[in-house]
């Protein structure tokens, strides 16, 4: 098993850190429903995490709590060494976590470029007065925002469609627009709620080159969600397997692989 | 001269996130102002600028208010008329307690005012939306108007229960009273239209406009990557009502003179602003600028086929207006949802092609 | 008994009748707003229009006289007949449910889909259209009504009050039969919506508009049947109101004093609009009552918009509406 504190050298030679967020114990409740049954698990600094399980598992209940927008009824979520009280979700923004989500979640009536600039505003502070005469801090703010947007806009390659409205867009470059506009926030945690749900294998490849670069260029930590275990196994460091609420298996895509409640859960168990 | 972007290169960011920024747009625009406020004022006379000018400057600036509001951050307001009483009544209270401050101070100041009463109405959006909001709006408007109507204080306790405005003047010119030149009061309006037109445009291509249009195109989303809603939200009830107080303000203190409160600021008045934004475009400055045009010259139309040209009686070409205006706020919902504003839009798009669309 | 409890009760009975047709304007838009998530702001005006065409076809008015007579020169008003009362609410039933047809037909239906927001606004534009109309057919002056309601203080009430507390209370007689028509109708609409086959169809569409559509049952069908009923309720309440107050513009804003009884009770519950209704009722004219002499009269004016919004702050979902779950 791994060093708790000290981190460790994956074998393709990246670094990998400390903890950056901790779940604890956590337990989730709807009513009556258990959604997520006192889980722990942590993430750790420049790694790329997943949490993969059969429909129904309480993967995206789980990416929900990360980003703070469910608050569970038991357990302690800390993030960068702090226990993170119960917060609104963007204030988990403004702490450097942003997400995508499964459904895409772009707003429609803005331009790409306009969406990725949402992604920046949390870096943004001057205030509506002077925006109001669009004095020089206001421009200035706007113009180096501009500058690191664009940046991530050449690296997703969707130049061309800077300016085309969002709802014009195919189902693929919306998913690459909604990376780029959690990207642009510069995150310290990255949170993709399936990534390549309803994409064909071109799509994939492409979002899974993407998605390796972004940890790669930037050194951000990702944690992401995917049912599709094929790809996960290739793209992440350390999975997390949650059937039914619970966790039954985390370690190294390896160690997972060969773990029976991981291989009955997937497959299917013969019940006498 | 064509018009053309090709070859209208831009080289900086700053260069590209301008108001104007196809060249020709620019050029049309500094023509406007120029003809806005170099030859009308010496060509003005009393019917246009009653009949006309004044109501679509002033009109115009609530559109861009309520715009804001509706278009932009996507909470659908029915106060506006209540919004606008509020401008015109605490510039009246300046303008009588305070006598020597300047008028443009007063109208500012009215503005402040209904600022900080729109955001208080502004408050319950972050519990309860879409029509939800848009009838909790109505509350402001009945209220606003029933306690202008009933508290003697605010009409200075005067007999008749109006509000009339008194004599002020600017730069030695009369711009408020009976007495004030055509040019003068329109001066002073387009002075505050292009203020307003201006500081609309610049909040809403920067980082607040995006803040407001991500509340409206998914709220929830927008709260995930890190948009205080509530803060948002006040921000343009806020904004939006500023503008709009300052529309009552020009409304009652120099375009009517004399104001009672039931009969200028009742709910028809917050459905025509509404109606110039719809029409107009949902979300467009410009379209602001257009539905107001647009409002305002129907009736001055229909008055001159029906009345003068068909000789129908006043009453029937008033209820064909109503008639005309419903058929039309249904089919521009229907056919295009951005107004008026879109339909330029679409025009100039075929004529950046034009002669050679392929 | 003191008088001031005399008096106060008797404006709670009078705020109660009040309310009892405030619930019966806002079932109008429970019905609509349950089965096609419109929120139908032109109801108060579907009710000055029904009152309209009701007392134009009694009268046997020419409809669009004005119009006609501007145009051709002519001078024709009446057709020289009269129709008893009960002919022509079948036949004002009739326009209601051509009205409807068509609102369905060329407005309604290219919406479908729309946001909540866009639809609201078109039933705005619809609210003034129907107006416009209204004034054209029939003329903008004020009319009566007059069906055969009995009308006038109570005398049984008045002597049987008398009696009791050495004062008589004034309820009007009208006040009573609108309270007892309103409460057959609610009755007979929940009838209609749990015992019959089109009432299941439309709660069923109500719930999932894909779902209903995939068992067989025709949208358009439902929803003109719908926006039938809403055109019945609002000529149900158009009689009562223009009988007790001649039919004129202020008929349509009823419509503006049904929404806070909606915000109230909630709008997807029938029962919300019935209790919301009398709670409205009641409250604003014991408020004018006890408080409305200290602040200048006229509170009814704001009261029940301000009682609604401080209770959504409290419960945004209204007395009896589904709770509202956000999902990502």
């Amino acid at each position: 098993m791994l060093d708790a504190s000290e981190g460790f050298t994956t074998e393709d030679g990246r670094r990998i850190g400390g903890v950056v967020m901790e779940m604890k114990n956590i337990t989730l409740r709807f009513g009556g429903v258990v959604a997520i049954q006192n889980i722990s698990f942590d993430i750790r600094e420049g790694e790329i995490r997943a949490i993969i399980g059969p429909n129904g598992a309480g993967k995206s209940s789980m990416l929900n709590v990360i980003s703070g927008f469910y608050v569970p009824q038991e357990g302690e979520v800390w993030f960068e060494g702090r226990q993170r009280p119960k917060v609104k979700p963007y204030e988990v923004a403004r702490q450097g976590i942003a997400r995508t989500f499964q459904n895409i979640a772009l707003f429609e009536g803005m331009s790409v470029l306009d969406n990725v600039m949402t992604g920046r505003l949390t870096h943004m502070k001057t205030g509506i007065l002077s925006q109001s005469f669009w004095l020089g801090r206001a421009e200035a703010e706007e113009t180096a925002n501009r500058e690191v947007a664009e940046r991530i806009i050449d690296f997703l390659e969707i130049q061309h469609i800077r300016k085309t409205p969002v709802s014009r867009l195919p189902y693929g470059l919306k998913k690459r627009v909604e990376l780029a506009r959690a990207l642009a926030a510069e995150p310290r945690l990255l949170l993709l709620d399936e990534p390549m749900a309803g994409m064909n294998v071109e799509e994939k490849e492409d979002m899974s080159r993407f998605i390796l670069d972004v940890n790669d260029e930037f050194g951000t930590t990702i944690a992401l969600i995917e049912h599709d275990m094929g790809v996960v196994m290739d793209l992440s460091d350390r999975v997390v397997v949650m059937d039914y609420g619970r966790k039954i298996g985390d370690g190294t895509p390896d160690e997972v692989r060969n773990n029976q409640d991981v291989i009955d859960a997937y497959l299917g168990v013969a019940h006498d | 001269m064509f018009y053309r972007e090709a070859g209208d290169f831009k080289t900086s960011y700053r260069a590209d996130s301008q108001t104007f920024p196809i060249r020709f747009d620019r050029y049309r625009y500094y023509v406007v102002l120029a003809i806005a406020f170099l030859v009308v004022p010496f060509i003005i006379n009393d019917y246009w600028a009653n009949a006309i000018l004044l109501p679509f400057l002033i009109y115009a600036i609530a559109a861009i208010g309520l715009n804001i509001l509706v278009g932009y951050c996507g909470q659908l307001s029915l106060g506006t008329g209540g919004f606008m009483a509020m401008g015109a009544y605490a510039c009246y209270k300046f303008m009588t307690a305070f006598p020597d401050l300047s008028m443009f101070i007063n109208v500012i100041l009215a503005g402040v005012v209904t600022a900080i009463v729109g955001m208080l109405f502004g408050l319950p959006s972050l519990r309860i939306k879409g029509f939800y909001l848009a009838v909790a709006t109505l509350a402001a408007q009945f209220f606003l108007v029933w306690l202008f109507n009933r508290v003697p204080w605010f009409y200075n306790y005067s007999a008749s229960g109006q509000i009339n405005a008194p004599q002020r003047t600017m730069f030695g010119v009369e711009i408020t009273g009976p007495l004030a030149p055509a040019w003068a009061t329109y001066l002073f309006c387009l002075v505050f239209l292009t203020l307003s037109a201006l500081i609309a445009r610049n909040l809403t291509r920067g980082s607040v406009g995006r803040k407001w249009m991500a509340i409206r195109d998914m709220d929830i989303a927008a709260e995930i990557i890190g948009v205080n809603p509530l803060r948002a939200k006040l921000s343009a009830f806020a904004v939006s009502s500023f503008f709009v107080g300052i529309s009552g303000a020009l409304f009652f203190a120099l375009y009517l003179g004399a104001v009672e409160v039931g009969e200028a600021f009742n709910i028809q008045k917050s459905f025509l602003i509404l109606f110039m934004v719809i029409i107009g475009g949902l979300g467009s400055v410009f379209g602001s600028f257009a539905g107001a045009a647009f409002m305002v010259l129907l009736p001055v139309a229909l008055k001159v086929v029906g009345v003068d040209l068909l000789g129908w009686p006043t009453d029937t070409v008033a209820h064909f207006q109503l008639v005309i205006v419903g058929a039309l706020i249904i089919i521009f919902l229907i056919a295009e949802p951005h107004g008026l504003a879109q339909l330029w839009r679409l025009a100039k798009e075929k004529l950046r092609l034009w002669p050679f669309p392929y | 008994m003191p008088d001031q409890v005399l008096f106060a009760m008797e404006v709670t009975l009078n705020g109660l009748m009040a309310g009892v047709l405030y619930a019966l304007v806002a079932l109008g838009f429970v019905l609509i707003f349950k089965a096609s998530g419109i929120f139908n702001f032109a109801q108060g005006v579907m009710a000055l229009f029904a009152a309209m065409t009701l007392v134009g076809i009694m009268e046997g008015q020419v409809p669009f006289s004005h119009l006609i007579n501007a145009t051709f020169g002519t001078d024709i008003h009446h057709f020289g007949w009269q129709v008893p009362a009960l002919l022509a609410i079948v036949l004002t039933t009739g326009v209601m449910v051509v009205l409807a047809w068509c609102v369905q037909r060329f407005v309604m239906g290219h919406l479908v889909n729309q946001e909540p927001i866009i639809l609201f606004m078109a039933t705005i534009g619809l609210a003034y259209f129907l107006e416009g109309v209204s004034d054209l057919m029939w003329g903008s002056e004020i009319r009566t009504l007059d069906v055969g309601l009995p009308q006038g203080i109570n005398e049984t009430i008045d002597a049987f009050t008398y009696d009791l507390f050495g004062y008589g209370f004034f309820i009007d007689n009208l006040d009573i039969v609108a309270s007892v028509i309103a409460a057959l109708l609610v009755a007979g609409l929940v009838v209609f919506a749990q015992y019959t086959k089109q009432g299941r169809a439309m709660r069923a569409v109500a719930d999932d508009h894909q779902a209903a559509l995939s068992v067989g049952i025709s949208l358009n069908f439902i929803w003109v049947l719908v926006w039938s009923i809403a055109g019945f309720v609002a000529l149900v309440a158009g009689i009562m109101w223009g009988t007790k107050s001649g039919v004129q513009f202020s008929l349509s804003l009823i419509a503006l004093k049904a929404l806070p009884v909606l915000m109230l009770g909630g709008f997807t519950s029938i029962p919300g609009a019935i209790v919301g209704g009398l709670i409205i009722g009641v409250g604003e004219k014991l408020f004018e009552f006890l408080l409305g002499g200290l602040m200048g009269g006229a509170t009814e004016n704001w009261f029940a918009y301000v009682l609604a919004l401080l209770f959504l702050l409290v419960r945004p979902q209204g007395l009896f509406g589904e709770k509202i779950i956000e999902r990502v």
